[in-house]
């Protein structure tokens, strides 16, 4: 039987006061891959911030468990060790701090989590060297200041392989697809596959069915204002590509 | 007013009538400042009579100079008559083991990283004959004896090379220079003295570490450095562990004399006492640093990594009067809590194609305010000049400061002189973006902080660097998140 990895309940958030995610329900299990589709500002980015645990975001009700444990009570960087890893949908330059080091730092600190010892930087790097090939990543890229004027395709690429050295249980990729040419995209979406194992699990965040012919979803999610208004099989994909969200937002209204 | 003090009170008050009153077997000079009391200094030190009459002049020019008020820095008054202007060298108590220093204080040297030896000799903890540090030293002293380097103590240079010491001291920093370069060449206590002859490339980095003599050279400090043509010196200064004094004023000299083709870096950390979170006690630093690149082709470069003092007054300057001379500065300041530091520097162009390069990096967090002051002033005469300023500030919270007051000053239109700044925030999402990869928030500010000091750290020797940036780290923790 399938573990079930990450279950969200009626789960309710607002920024500012204002009231953006109103009650999502959702199952993940180990071995999964969850797409999430929905018009601009329906909440999706919203999700994955107030599952990653970013601070400005209030959450009024619901729960959340990862692996049984009450995800809402740990801190972000304790989430990120307990395996859960978001690819930023905008990822943040740091200037000065070459992704290499920043990596560094991060796999470190992940494995003092999980009682493991500190890499030395013999291995780090030879680790380094075998995800680059995932992501088809260039050295030289890794040396500069993390995300500073990276191309917007490298920022996306950047992140699929940080999430490569971090090995993370459940990740989110919220429109990673976007900005990338279609060759990227390919080695992107290959990259996720080589990294899916029965002992994790994916939600794709994405406006483009494109993508999921590459990285196949088995479930399909729609967001529209702050809910899932409707779940399927990839085919909703399709469905959605050909006659957009208008649909739903009638079936829904009517509902 | 108890016994002692009027009877002191009455004698000091009387002392030009009797000339001579404080007794010089004394160890401690009485609290205040007169001509006596330098008179007393001087002699304690057995100095020859041309450097007392120096003192005197200093101390002459100070008395009509007026304490400077321009700087952004706001402190209570210091009452120069309270303050005991010579105390012999106090031996520190031995310790047995590092087991009897300030837990406290141990935590700290471990988050630095400061080597078990390094720890017993900061702490006056008694180490064995094998890596005895004086033994150390003097076989160091050897091989720069070999080279004809003078590395000592100044009081030691005043009686082995008083010629050299005649010749150089008050030559970058005149005695009526400022109110604080004043107060410091009429009483000053004792400091370094480095000369590097012609053509020598002194082998190490010169350190405060390994001298012996000077280890507490107390408040009012005097360095002086000297490289003969086509010399080269790295020299350091200070620590990054972190230094109590009871002293509360410091008013420290630092004169460099370059000569034509000669290079000298001077690399400083300063950590001085900060005062608590609430900003009481702390030390006022107030200090003037200048060199001269005096032939052609001379080159000054100054780093600096302030992270200490409640009050830190400090422009370390480059006159570049040799032809084609070369000066930089480097510095990273941090403040936190109530800390103020008004601090940056002054390229004086006198030669022609003299070039400068200034890099100031101010972090202000807490409740604090930095600010950067500098000075770029290109000469009628000097033709082809060319200077590069970048003045970054970085924020951490919105309580404290951070200001850039850049003065340009410019005489001949064959000049380029380029000046940008910055003012950034940490930013919320470089915190959490950082936390989504399993980094602390505290780990996230040290990593983001160094990231943003980096061009300057660079510019520190390799180990100096390293200590450095776990500094940044420990002067910024908790002031985030
Ligand atoms: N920090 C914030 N402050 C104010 N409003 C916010 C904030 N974050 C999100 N919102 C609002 O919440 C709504 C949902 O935004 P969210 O970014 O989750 O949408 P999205 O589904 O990811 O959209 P897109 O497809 O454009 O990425 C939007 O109306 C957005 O303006
Ligand atoms: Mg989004």
């Amino acid at each position: 039987m399938l573990r079930i990895m990450l279950k969200i309940k009626d789960l309710k958030a607002s920024v500012e006061g204002k009231e953006i995610l109103k009650g999502i329900s959702l199952e993940v299990k180990a071995g999964e891959v969850h797409a999430i589709m929905g018009p601009n500002g329906s909440g999706k980015s919203t999700l994955s911030s107030v599952l990653a645990g970013r601070e400005e975001y209030t959450v009024d009700g619901g729960s959340v468990e990862f692996f049984g444990k009450d995800l809402l009570e740990f801190a972000p960087e304790e989430r990120a060790r307990e395996g859960l890893f978001m690819a930023f949908q905008y990822p943040v330059e740091i200037p000065g701090v070459s992704t290499t080091n920043f990596l560094k730092t991060a796999v470190n600190q992940v494995r003092e989590h999980r009682g493991l010892p500190a890499l030395d930087a013999v291995q780090f790097l030879q680790n380094m060297k075998d995800k680059m090939k995932i992501v088809d990543i260039d050295q030289s890229l890794l040396k500069r200041s993390l995300n500073e004027g990276f191309s917007g395709g490298e920022k996306k690429r950047n992140e699929i392989f940080q999430m490569a050295m971090l090995e993370p249980k459940l990740s989110i990729l919220d429109e990673t697809d976007s900005g990338l040419d279609i060759d990227a995209l390919k080695i992107v979406a290959n990259g996720v596959n080589t990294l899916k194992s029965p002992e994790n699990a994916t939600i794709v965040i994405t406006h483009y069915q494109r993508l999921l012919d590459y990285i196949v979803p088995d479930f399909v999610h729609v967001l529209l204002n702050g809910k899932i208004v409707k779940s399927g099989t990839k085919e909703l994909a399709y469905e959605l590509e050909e006659r957009g969200y208008d649909w739903i937002k009638a079936e829904f209204a009517n509902a | 007013m108890s016994k002692d003090a009027e009877i002191l009170d009455e004698f000091t008050s009387k002392e030009y009538e009797h000339g001579w009153t404080v007794d010089l077997e004394a160890d401690e000079a009485p609290k205040g400042l007169n001509e006596d009391i330098i008179r007393f200094i001087s002699a304690k030190k057995e100095e020859p009579e041309w450097l007392l009459e120096w003192r005197l002049k200093a101390f002459r020019h100070w008395q009509k100079m007026e304490e400077p008020s321009w700087a952004a820095i706001k402190y209570p008054k210091v009452n120069f008559q309270d303050i005991i202007y010579y105390s012999a060298p106090k031996k520190q108590k031995k310790l047995k083991s590092l087991d009897e220093v300030d837990p406290e204080l141990r935590e700290t040297f471990k988050k630095l990283g400061i080597s078990l030896e390094e720890q017993k000799r900061l702490t006056g903890v008694a180490v064995d004959a094998v890596i005895d540090s004086v033994s150390v030293a003097t076989t160091f002293k050897e091989t720069l004896a070999e080279l004809g380097i003078i590395f000592c103590s100044f009081s030691e240079a005043v009686q082995d090379h008083p010629n050299l010491v005649k010749k150089y001291l008050g030559s970058v920093v005149p005695q009526n220079d400022n109110y604080y370069a004043a107060l410091n060449s009429a009483v000053f206590s004792d400091g370094s003295f480095c000369y590097i002859p012609k053509g020598v490339h002194c082998p190490m980095e010169l350190s405060t570490y390994f001298r012996i003599n000077a280890a507490n050279t107390g408040q009012f400090e005097r360095t002086l450095i000297v490289a003969e043509e086509g010399a080269y010196v790295s020299y350091l200064e200070g620590c990054t562990a972190p230094q109590r004094d009871e002293n509360q004023l410091h008013a420290a000299v630092v004169e460099i004399y370059v000569h034509a083709d000669a290079e000298v870096k001077y690399s400083t950390v300063q950590n001085w006492y900060p005062g608590d979170k609430n900003g009481k006690g702390g030390i006022y630093n107030f200090v003037t640093k200048r060199g001269i690149c005096a032939g052609d082709h001379a080159k000054l470069s100054w780093t600096q990594v302030e992270t200490g003092s409640a009050v830190t007054w400090k422009y370390p300057s480059c006159i570049l009067k040799g032809d084609y001379s070369v000066g930089e500065f480097y510095s990273v300041a941090v403040t936190n809590n109530y800390q103020q530091a008004d601090t940056g520097t002054k390229m004086i162009h006198l030669g022609k194609g003299s070039k400068s390069r200034i890099v100031s990096k101010g972090i202000s967090a807490g409740f604090s305010q930095n600010s950067y002051r500098g000075l770029v002033q290109v000469h009628k005469r000097s033709e082809n000049v060319r200077n590069f300023s970048q003045c970054d500030s970085l924020l951490l919270g919105d309580k404290c400061g951070a200001h850039t007051f850049p003065y340009i000053e410019v005489d001949n239109s064959t000049a380029q002189v380029e000046h940008e700044a910055t003012t950034s925030k940490i930013g919320e999402d470089q915190i959490f973006y950082c936390n989504q990869r399993g980094i602390d928030t505290e780990a996230a500010v040290a990593l983001i902080v160094n990231g943003y000091a980096k061009e300057v750290l660079n510019k520190l020797p390799m180990e100096f660097a390293v200590e450095a940036q776990k500094l940044l780290a420990l002067t910024l923790e908790g002031s985030v998140g």
